[in-house]
């Protein structure tokens, strides 16, 4: 392409070039109240350059798109801290019943109570999963959640008048969307490093916490797939000087029934229920990030949450009492907004179709099953860790939880995007690549447990082989992938000269 | 039995030995021993079966807006989803895919969103649309956040219309609280373009109003706009979508950035969610934009294809600098956006706009004629209009429910002291029969 005055060819036209003047796709009721004038004082528009195509052109256009993508459903998708395991396809049933598709977020409550219940339940399920006091389903995706959580942080402080605090403090072994999370919430974000087996460095930590910390951003297990070993002295060390602990919990999957984070003094944590709770991811989203919290923060969480009237008890030490509450039967259910809330981060009440996937997995799952999740998910990881660490670095070595990293350097010249590429040629997504930072030529690989040993043993296998072609034939991996309908693509590029909509690649082409 | 966990016994024996070990458990020795392995208060897993049989009894607690008349809308709105669109965005390649971080592996995802990002610029007659944000009113906080940014941060002062919906209201107050802001503008109740051209001045980084209103009146803006542009501010349009099919776009007369809620555009009420956040700029704000954007590249055959661009202003590589955190979007969401755009198309959109248009229309006259009852929409609105009642609107809804109706939002939710004012919404799905019937219920409630 490329070059000016020439047409930008894809391998499936755009959905406006099958366009004809004239074709309708969809069919739309002949009006049965009268004609009414549109208003004369509002300008109207002139033109609504919508593509004409018919129901077939538009279903074949995004059947044809739809086959040039991998996905969990096609292959195994083995992508680091984002576990993509099997989406249960009961979840989707369960959020297309019309008694929870069609159901407005506006309605009485007396006529939503289902949804209540649901949201309800969910709160119950999570706040028993993780050990916190109370949670809030609002947040729209896991960074959501974190923006909310550090949010609650500083309302936290500055309802104490302790205005001092601006750092939060940031393990470099953390999620990427932690530092930006930091600056939306206005503190400033401040790297830890971690030590040799991979743990934050604990006199590091020590010497920069004082009466200006916020808090600590913590990801565990972190992004180099390895437990805090001294979780409970980083806790420790945060609340002595005054801050408070943020758990990112995008890797929650490879704890649950194992520990819940309140236990090791987490303050405050995320659930990315679009990884740890099997909800599709969509191509990028939506996913759902609620956030959790203790008695000292659960008066911030967003609002509203749900509440149940009348089965309710508080025990002596102030914790809710939780047998049983999970059943939710013969309770009315209400919203309401905690005492101190940060306010809503979003209209309504959170993604609730992805709510409803959510909940019917842990259903489905019970807490036996979500503790053989955990167990299958790390067992998973480091039977692969050892099919492969023969032939690939794998620079932390201790037992991993539900992931591990690799390095992709496994011959002179060869780089991790070049594995990368070429295991798509075997049919598999590659992992997370170039990802924790403070790992070179990361690849970051989470199996899951939904993936079978036949499955593990294959992708091993196809790793195991690509380090053989990348001693003896090193150009099949530079120039991978081969069987894709494109080849690497020059991102380069793209940012130079973006092309972003149809008019801009009219612009380019100059003959329309 | 859990049909997603597929391991033998034979597997983890294997696997197991092949590790040197006893009991997974060993696997999990960096947990403090104290807190490891607590119990969890959930109940055994169930089947598919039960599953189902327990989340159809939550579901009937609800009523569905298909068993009842029903004219709610406030943010949410029911329009006709062809079944065509059901069957594509189902498909697991679209449904199960992650996001495109791997081009050559996406170029189905990468591709629909582009021709998202096309749709909806042409719709909103902007220059850049994202790939999408969380829904209407998070996209809206995050337009003020970049107004502030472009602005250079000097700019302490939102103007806010009144007439936005008050859950964006509420969510832009939650974003912007860190950084100081004030709002003017609602405290005053301005949302005519007058009165917020009044309370506009240099110390304002952005004027923020929606179309149409949250009452659903339509306002001209375009002098506010062009008055907002001379004391140096941004101007930002929160949208109907489908509104656009009719009237004049916020890009034709300067908006600098367009947000809105698309869930309109081929998705369910779902309650609330997932919704879309629709976010576009013009020009030269592209940069400071947030979120995800697909565009044009080739490969080394000088094939095109798609990619991931512009990547410098997100988090994952600017980290603490990034233009926003966003890292999940609504992907999937968008999607049915591009499908549902492509199947209505030109002319179907227009007819479910103008459809919407009068029996929302028809509707006000139905009811305003009741004696007692009064549209007090400052005309002309867009499929919502506020009508005055001679009782409390809470209390209405109660006696309509009996009738099998669902008249409104009583906008007492949200105004306390608005509290015989329903808000009624009619789109194109409300037939004739069913808007009588309310009018008829209503003469008899009063």
């Amino acid at each position: 392409m490329a070059t000016k005055n020439q047409r930008i060819h894809t391998v499936e036209p755009f959905i406006w070039e099958l366009s004809a003047p004239g074709r309708v796709g969809a069919s739309i009721p002949e009006a049965d109240v009268p004609e009414y004038p549109l208003p004369g004082e509002i300008p109207l528009r002139t033109d609504l350059p919508l593509p004409e195509v018919s129901e077939l052109e538009v279903v074949r256009h995004f059947t044809r798109l739809s086959r040039l993508n991998f996905s969990i459903d096609t292959h195994m998708y083995p992508l680091g801290s984002c576990t993509m395991k099997y989406n249960p396809k009961v979840n989707d049933a369960a959020a297309s019943l019309p008694g929870f598709s069609e159901v407005h977020p506006l309605l009485p409550e007396d006529l939503c109570q289902g949804s209540l219940e649901l949201l309800y339940r969910l709160q119950r399920a999570l706040e028993t999963l993780s050990g916190f006091t109370a949670v809030s389903l609002q947040p729209a995706a896991g960074a959501h959640g974190e923006l909310a959580g550090v949010l609650m942080i500083r309302a936290y402080h500055l309802d104490r008048g302790d205005t001092k605090r601006t750092r939060i403090l940031i393990p470099d072994s953390a999620h990427g969307t932690n530092p930006a999370s930091v600056s939306m919430a206005g503190f400033t974000a401040e790297q830890i490093p971690s030590d040799k087996r991979g743990n934050v460095d604990l006199s590091i930590l020590r010497q920069r916490c004082d009466d200006t910390v916020a808090g600590l951003m913590i990801t565990n297990p972190n992004t180099l797939g390895l437990f805090e070993e001294n979780i409970e002295e980083v806790t420790g060390i945060v609340h002595e000087a005054g801050g408070l602990v943020y758990g990112d919990g995008a890797n929650f999957n490879a704890l649950l029934g194992y520990l819940r984070p309140a236990d090791v003094g987490i303050d405050v944590m995320h659930f990315n229920l679009h990884k740890t709770f099997s909800t599709p991811h969509g191509g990028g989203g939506p996913g759902a990030g609620p956030v959790g919290a203790n008695a000292r923060l659960a008066p911030y969480l967003p609002g509203p949450i749900v509440r149940s009237i009348g089965s309710e008890t508080i025990r002596s030490n102030g914790r809710k009492r939780t047998e049983g509450a999970f059943q939710g039967h013969g309770s009315r259910y209400t919203l309401f907004y905690p005492e101190k809330s940060i306010g809503r981060v979003k209209a309504f009440y959170g993604n609730f179709g992805i709510l409803v996937r959510a909940f019917a997995y842990i259903l489905q799952m019970g807490g036996d099953g979500l503790r053989a999740v955990a167990e299958h998910a790390v067992l998973n990881a480091n039977y692969l860790k050892h099919l492969i660490g023969n032939r690939y670095r794998i620079p932390y070595s201790r037992p991993c939880m539900h992931e591990f990293v690799a390095t992709g350097d496994i011959a002179p010249g060869i780089h991790t995007m070049d594995v990368a590429k070429r295991l798509l040629d075997y049919g598999f997504h590659p992992p997370t690549v170039y990802f924790p930072l403070i790992v070179k030529e990361a690849l970051m690989i989470e199996p899951t447990e939904t993936e079978s040993r036949q499955t593990i043993e294959a992708f091993a296998d196809a790793l195991l082989r690509i380090a053989e072609e990348a001693a003896t034939s090193p150009e099949l991996l530079h120039e991978a992938p081969h069987d894709t309908p494109v080849g690497r693509l020059d991102e380069v590029r793209a940012a130079r000269e973006p092309i972003l909509n149809r008019r801009q690649t009219e612009k380019l082409e100059g003959t329309r | 039995m859990i049909p997603y966990i597929p391991h033998t016994d034979e597997d983890r024996k294997v696997m197991l030995a092949t590790l040197g070990l006893q009991r997974v458990e060993d696997l999990f020795q960096d947990i403090p021993e104290r807190h490891r392995k607590p119990a969890i208060d959930l109940p055994p897993g169930r089947s598919e079966t039960e599953v189902l049989r327990e989340l159809k009894r939550m579901a009937s607690q609800n009523t569905s807006a298909e068993e009842v008349a029903f004219f709610l809308g406030a943010g949410a709105y029911r329009h006709f989803i062809p079944a065509a669109l059901e069957s594509i965005v189902s498909r697991g390649e679209f449904l199960t895919s992650y996001t495109p971080y791997q081009p050559e592996a996406s170029q189905g995802t990468l591709q629909a969103m582009f021709e998202y990002q096309s749709l909806l610029a042409d719709l909103l007659g902007m220059d850049t649309v994202n790939a999408s944000h969380y829904d209407g009113a998070a996209a809206l906080a995050e337009a003020v956040l970049l107004a502030y940014r472009a602005k250079g941060g000097e700019r302490k002062t939102v103007v806010l219309s009144a007439a936005l919906h008050p859950e964006y209201i509420e969510t832009v107050k939650t974003y912007i609280r860190p950084f100081g802001l004030q709002i003017r503008g609602l405290e005053e109740g301005a949302w005519k373009p007058e009165e917020l051209e009044r309370v506009t001045d240099e110390s304002v980084c952005c004027v923020v109003v929606p179309f149409p209103t949250f009452f659903g009146s339509l306002v001209v803006y375009r002098t506010l706009c062009m008055a907002t542009h001379q004391k140096g501010a941004l101007f930002i349009v929160s949208v109907d979508p489908i509104s656009l099919a009719l009237f004049e776009p916020p890009g034709s007369y300067g908006a600098d950035i367009v947000t809105g809620e698309g869930q309109s555009l081929g998705s369910h009420l779902s309650f609330g969610g997932p919704g879309l956040g629709i976010f576009a700029t013009r020009g030269d704000l592209l940069r400071r934009m947030p979120g995800r954007l697909a565009g044009v590249t080739c490969d080394r055959k000088d094939r095109n294809g798609f990619v991931l661009t512009l990547n410098t202003r997100e988090q994952h590589i600017r980290r603490e600098k990034a233009t926003s955190n966003i890292c999940s979007n609504q992907g999937h969401v968008a999607l049915r956006a591009a499908v549902y755009l492509s199947l209505l198309g030109k002319t179907g959109l227009r007819r479910v706009a103008e459809l919407t248009y009068r029996k929302a229309f028809y509707a006000a006259e139905r009811l305003g004629a009741i004696p007692g009852y009064r549209v007090t929409s400052p005309s002309p609105f867009f499929r919502e209009f506020v009508l005055q009642c001679p009782i409390p609107a809470e209390e209405m809804v109660r006696r309509l429910q009996d009738h099998r109706i669902i008249p409104g939002l009583p906008l007492s939710r949200y105004y306390p002291d608005r509290q015989q004012e329903l808000l009624v919404c009619v789109t194109e799905l409300n037939t004739k029969e069913e808007i009588d019937r309310f009018a008829d219920a209503l003469a008899k409630v009063r």
